[in-house]
């Protein structure tokens, strides 16, 4: 190891300080006014030392948000539960059907195999627009418009390639050997798959499953072009709380805070699993 | 060695009816892989269709407040782009903003990662916590900026304030507007480049450092001749990947300022929404995503090609 100078180590102390403030600042800062009332939260100069309060929550709560000029009734529980019946449907309509696909790919060299794979990661890639505006007719014409099926498909959009190649590269790393022994033990290919490729692909399975979820859950535009008011996440009913007239700063920070708790508490708890599967598989962690 | 009887047994007629192998329930083993990557397919192909609506729809003139006056102009739309003000404003825009992050992005990812490469309890607590912007929803990000650069209470406009600026605007003026787009894009994806280049750092070998500091050469020489060429494909696998995240970005200018203020900040895909929606233009609207898909699908190929060279290069180290 080289030596290292004190001044070094100084700088890059500061360096290190500098960078948590830039990045955790603003989360912090949008806590904080969630506690606060209108009043604190509009005093000059802005103070860190106030009087906490949970009234913003509780405001969320209810449904019940006092404005300036009346009472209005927003129900932000709702675009939660929202948010939380697209992702998780979407994430587990994604492994039901992209895992046996995974395995497919990565275990039968088939006709075909590596263009369509390809095909299903370059939807990774597409500007979604491309795809949402003629969607949204269609889906006028066949009934989907706004209903929780047609989002839950839409969704696949992002969630399925990313199952697709996390898993597969994962079902690529196990040596078929375990499974080829099994199976000539007499066990027939479903049990194989399930008693032997699934296991051990499961940590695989989980990293792309959470990545899917955390996807799925920040993703603004499709609800936005394909959902009304009450089938809208947290990420579109947010900003038409920043639009609607009167909504108490306080409020929409607090708003703000509950929609992105749940995938910070989510990368917090597994973000071993986060880091190799946002560095995209080229890192083996 | 219990086991090996037992499934010798069973192996015996298995293998002597290798040929006509018995089926695992009625699916042939040929067709398997198809069948199990079938339903992936079909959710896929449904969302296909429209793709080759969009290509059609640009080919029109269409829009859904005259839809008497539908009729196809074949490459009407694309033509009209070569005299439309409109659209190189949105292009030069777009391929700004895309720079201007990535550049920015890579820069400060690369520094954080340096500052970060030692494993020790703070870093590994800084990078973790670094995480957090990453998983804040782009969107969300926009509207935290947005509550804190308010001119009446923003800790931002207030810190700026402090020093002397007054009539710093943020969003809402187009001198600033962009700054303050591509400031909370750095604020989101900074860490996806860190966390990318950290991962890369971290597997390189150790014998050339070694070797470079036993002969003496300064650290700043070390890191322009041997840390930077080792990482360089780490750098291109992140700087493409975000480029094609950069050039479509939407939700971040959509929720802080809807494009505007004017059209100051209508790159592409937020200027095919307001065409779409606003103007109800499908033709115009599906011919800008046309030419962004073929953007994308350029750099897509690139980075596709990239990525999967790094993959077995990792592959092959662990």
């Amino acid at each position: 190891m080289q030596h290292v100078s004190l001044i070094e180590r100084l700088l890059r102390g500061v360096a290190l300080i500098l960078v948590v403030v830039f990045f955790m600042f603003p989360i912090v800062w949008i806590v904080l006014m969630s506690f606060q009332t209108n009043e604190t939260i509009l005093r000059v100069p802005p103070s860190f030392i106030f009087e906490p309060t949970i009234s913003n929550y509780k405001a969320l709560i209810t449904g019940k948000l006092e404005t300036s000029a009346a009472s209005l009734e927003i129900n932000f529980l709702r675009n939660l539960g929202n948010s939380v019946l697209l992702s998780v449907g979407s994430v587990a309509l994604a492994l039901l059907l992209g895992v046996p696909a995974a395995y497919a790919f990565a275990r039968h060299k088939f006709k075909g195999s590596e263009d369509i794979a390809f095909t299903l990661l370059s939807f990774r890639f597409a500007p979604p627009l491309l795809v949402l505006l003629p969607l949204s007719l269609y889906f006028q014409k066949i009934g989907l418009a706004d209903t929780y099926i047609g989002l839950i498909w839409v969704y696949q959009l992002i969630c399925l390639p990313l199952i697709l190649w996390i898993v597969r590269g994962y079902f690529e790393d196990i040596s078929p050997d375990i499974e080829n022994a099994y199976r000539i033990a007499g066990h027939s290919w479903f049990s194989t798959f399930r008693k032997i490729a699934l296991p051990l692909a499961g940590p695989g399975i989980a990293a792309a499953g959470l990545l899917a979820f955390i996807f799925a859950w920040n993703n603004f535009i499709f609800a936005l072009v394909l959902a009304s008011a009450d089938k809208q996440p947290v990420t579109v009913g947010a900003l038409a709380f920043v639009t609607a007239s009167g909504i108490q700063y306080g409020q929409i920070a607090a708003a703000i805070v509950l929609s992105i708790a749940p995938t910070l508490a989510l990368a917090l708890y597994a973000q071993r699993y986060l880091v190799e599967g946002l560095s995209l598989g080229a890192v083996k962690g | 060695m219990r086991a090996y009887p037992l499934t010798y047994k069973k192996l015996t007629p298995v293998s002597t009816t290798a040929s006509k192998r018995k089926r695992s329930g009625f699916i042939s083993r040929a067709a398997l892989p198809y069948v199990l990557s079938l339903p992936a397919l079909l959710v896929c192909i449904g969302i296909l269709i429209p793709f080759f609506t969009a290509v059609f729809y640009s080919l029109q003139r269409y829009r859904l407040s005259q839809p008497w006056a539908r009729e196809m102009n074949w490459g009407e739309n694309y033509l009209n782009f070569l005299t439309d003000p409109g659209f190189w404003a949105t292009l030069e825009v777009s391929l700004l903003y895309a720079v201007l992050t990535v550049g920015l992005e890579l820069l400060l990812g690369l520094a954080i990662a340096l500052l970060l490469q030692r494993r020790s309890r703070v870093n590994n607590f800084v990078s973790i916590m670094l995480l957090m912007p990453l998983m804040t929803a782009p969107a969300l990000a926009a509207l935290m900026f947005k509550l804190m650069t308010n001119q009446g209470f923003g800790i931002l406009s207030y810190l700026l304030a402090l020093v002397g600026v007054d009539d710093f605007r943020w969003g809402s003026s187009p001198d600033t507007a962009l700054f303050t787009v591509v400031l909370v894009d750095i604020w989101v994806y900074t860490p996806f480049i860190m966390i990318l280049l950290l991962a890369g750092l971290r597997s390189l070998p150790t014998q050339p450092f070694e070797a470079a500091a036993l002969d003496g050469v300064p650290r700043i020489q070390q890191f322009f001749r041997i840390t930077l060429p080792m990482l360089t494909p780490y750098i291109l696998t992140a700087a493409l990947f975000r480029l094609l995240e950069s050039i479509q970005q939407f939700d971040i200018i959509y929720a802080m300022t809807q494009g505007g203020p004017g059209d100051t900040l209508t790159v592409f895909q937020v200027e095919a929404y307001l065409n779409f929606f606003q103007s109800t233009n499908v033709g115009r609207s599906a011919a800008l995503l046309m030419i962004l898909w073929a953007i994308t699908f350029f750099i897509s190929n690139i980075f596709i090609k990239n990525w999967l060279r790094l993959r077995e290069r990792a592959r092959g180290e662990a």
